[in-house]
């Protein structure tokens, strides 16, 4: 929770000390165990088809903390918080969307010979064979 | 920023008389500072959709191609990147306490976790430089520039300091100097304000120098993957199999070197298994169908996925750097002691600035470093 000072403007929000401290060692906590999980997954018996997924959750458990507390989303005007939101909407529709549309395009690349370019421009030595 | 004229002053007494900072066309304090808030929040939309571009650059790239990945992430180590992501975190929160700090009319404090922040700042940039050099040295560069046939150099890292390292280093040598000369000339000028104002700069620099050392420090101990080392060490790196095991990695490249000599023949001394696949690549690198499901080499495009690398990275960098220039001004303010608790928004504006860079570092490292 943020200090209550009378004395204060009522938009000078200052947050505790403590809580600074606290998000800050949940996100010391956080980062380790995602490379403790990316770099032990196999062997403490996370699926490998799950690493990735749960490096996002991680990475957007700690986006949150940094969001709420670090930059004061908690408090802040709820139309801030929208905007901020919203570009998040953005994004995924973006990526979503061009992810689909990408599909489209493979056949045309795989009608193009590899061994055709590989030839014109012979960048790699197994190029040469 | 426009400076209140003494109207401002005049017409607000309501507000404590400290009409200082606060704009001419505001009513007070409030309005200014959340039409600022409003501002950095949209300004912070912007950033976002501009970084989108890259992550969906990558998103396809990694959608369609999972195997580069997998080849090129054993380049980057985890070890140094998670050590990057607790500098950057710990920045933010001396940036938070930098902030409350300003909240709380208390000058003092504030500048000196924001020159802590830029510190930080600088110490992350001063990794990344010995990341980059490092990579630059072994020829790994985007797609268009990569160099396959590069044969390690004996000097590099173990030896001496990398030649890009030392470039890269010239500009914040002259203005680590240039800061100092500052300081000094300043001081003796009695202009005392100034003259902290130009040791924080020179602190500041001097960052970067320190994680310098502890990058090369990082990366000499060898911390990090195994195979890293001994892959960058003993062989150009064209020769060898990426998605090998790390014991495999030295019999395997003999094995490959042999059968591109022109033939197959029985190396009792090889793993079986081990050679068997990379004859198989041999005959089949180009088949495409084939290198998706078990790549036998360096997949000819892996240069991409460090395109990508150093285009997210590289913005990203540059986000540190404008970061470190907002954060020198927010320093030389708080010096002045400019900030109270109804005019602190510019620390708050740059806070909000410096956790955006924060939080696109947050998603970066996972989605570079940490590829299993």
């Amino acid at each position: 929770m943020a200090d209550h000072h009378d004395d204060l403007p009522r938009f000078c929000h200052p947050v505790s000390t403590k809580m600074l401290f606290g998000v800050f060692f949940g996100l010391i906590f956080l980062t380790i165990l995602t490379v403790v999980t990316s770099a032990m997954g196999p062997f403490i018996g996370i699926p490998p088809a799950l690493t990735f997924p749960l490096a996002m959750v991680i990475a957007t458990m700690k986006a949150f903390l940094v969001c709420a507390f670090f930059m004061h989303m908690w408090w802040d005007k709820g139309f801030n918080v929208i905007a901020f939101l919203s570009s998040l909407l953005f994004v995924s529709l973006f990526i979503g969307m061009t992810l689909m549309d990408t599909g489209h395009y493979q056949e045309t690349i795989d009608i193009f010979p590899r061994e055709a370019e590989a030839a014109a421009a012979p960048v790699t030595p197994d190029a040469t064979p | 920023m426009a400076v209140a004229d003494t109207h401002a002053h005049e017409d607000h007494h309501d507000h404590h008389d400290h009409g200082e900072f606060i704009a001419h066309h505001f009513d007070g304090p409030e309005q200014q500072f959340d039409s600022g808030k409003l501002g950095i929040w949209l300004f912070l939309v912007t950033e976002v959709l501009f970084f989108s571009g890259l992550f969906v650059a990558y998103t396809l790239y990694r959608n369609h191609h999972p195997e580069i990945f997998d080849q090129a992430h054993i380049y980057l180590n985890k070890y140094l990147g998670g050590l990057n992501t607790i500098v950057l975190l710990f920045s933010s929160l001396t940036m938070a306490l930098g902030v409350r700090a300003a909240q709380l009319g208390k000058n003092k404090s504030c500048g000196v976790y924001v020159l802590i922040t830029m510190v930080c700042a600088t110490i992350f940039l001063g990794v990344k430089a010995v990341e980059y050099s490092h990579k630059w040295d072994m020829g790994i560069l985007v797609r268009s520039a990569f160099d396959f046939t590069y044969q390690h150099p004996e000097q590099t890292l173990i030896g001496g300091l990398s030649d890009y390292l030392v470039y890269l280093s010239i500009i914040p040598a002259i203005l680590l100097v240039g800061f100092l000369a500052a300081s000094v000339i300043t001081k003796q000028s009695s202009n005392g304000v100034l003259s902290q104002f130009m040791l924080g700069l020179a602190i500041t620099v001097g960052g970067y120098f320190i994680g310098v050392v502890i990058g090369y420090l990082f990366m000499a101990a060898k911390i990090g993957e195994p195979s890293h080392a001994s892959i960058e060490q003993e062989r150009p790196i064209a020769l060898y199999a990426m998605t090998q095991e790390d014991g495999h990695d030295k019999d395997h490249a003999d094995s490959h070197a042999e059968d591109k000599a022109g033939h197959e023949g029985d190396h009792a001394k090889d793993d079986h298994a081990d050679h068997a696949h990379s004859g198989e690549g041999d005959h089949d690198r180009h088949d495409d169908a084939h290198a998706h499901q078990e790549p036998p080499e360096f997949d000819r495009d892996i240069g991409i996925f460090f395109s990508i690398y150093y285009c997210m990275t590289g913005l990203h960098a540059i986000h540190i750097i404008a970061g470190i220039i907002a954060l020198g001004w927010l320093y030389w303010r708080s010096l002045n002691n400019h900030w109270r608790s109804d005019y602190f928004g510019p620390v708050d504006y740059v806070g909000l600035y410096w956790h955006l860079v924060d939080l696109i570092w947050i998603y970066l490292f996972p989605l570079l470093y940490l590829i299993d």
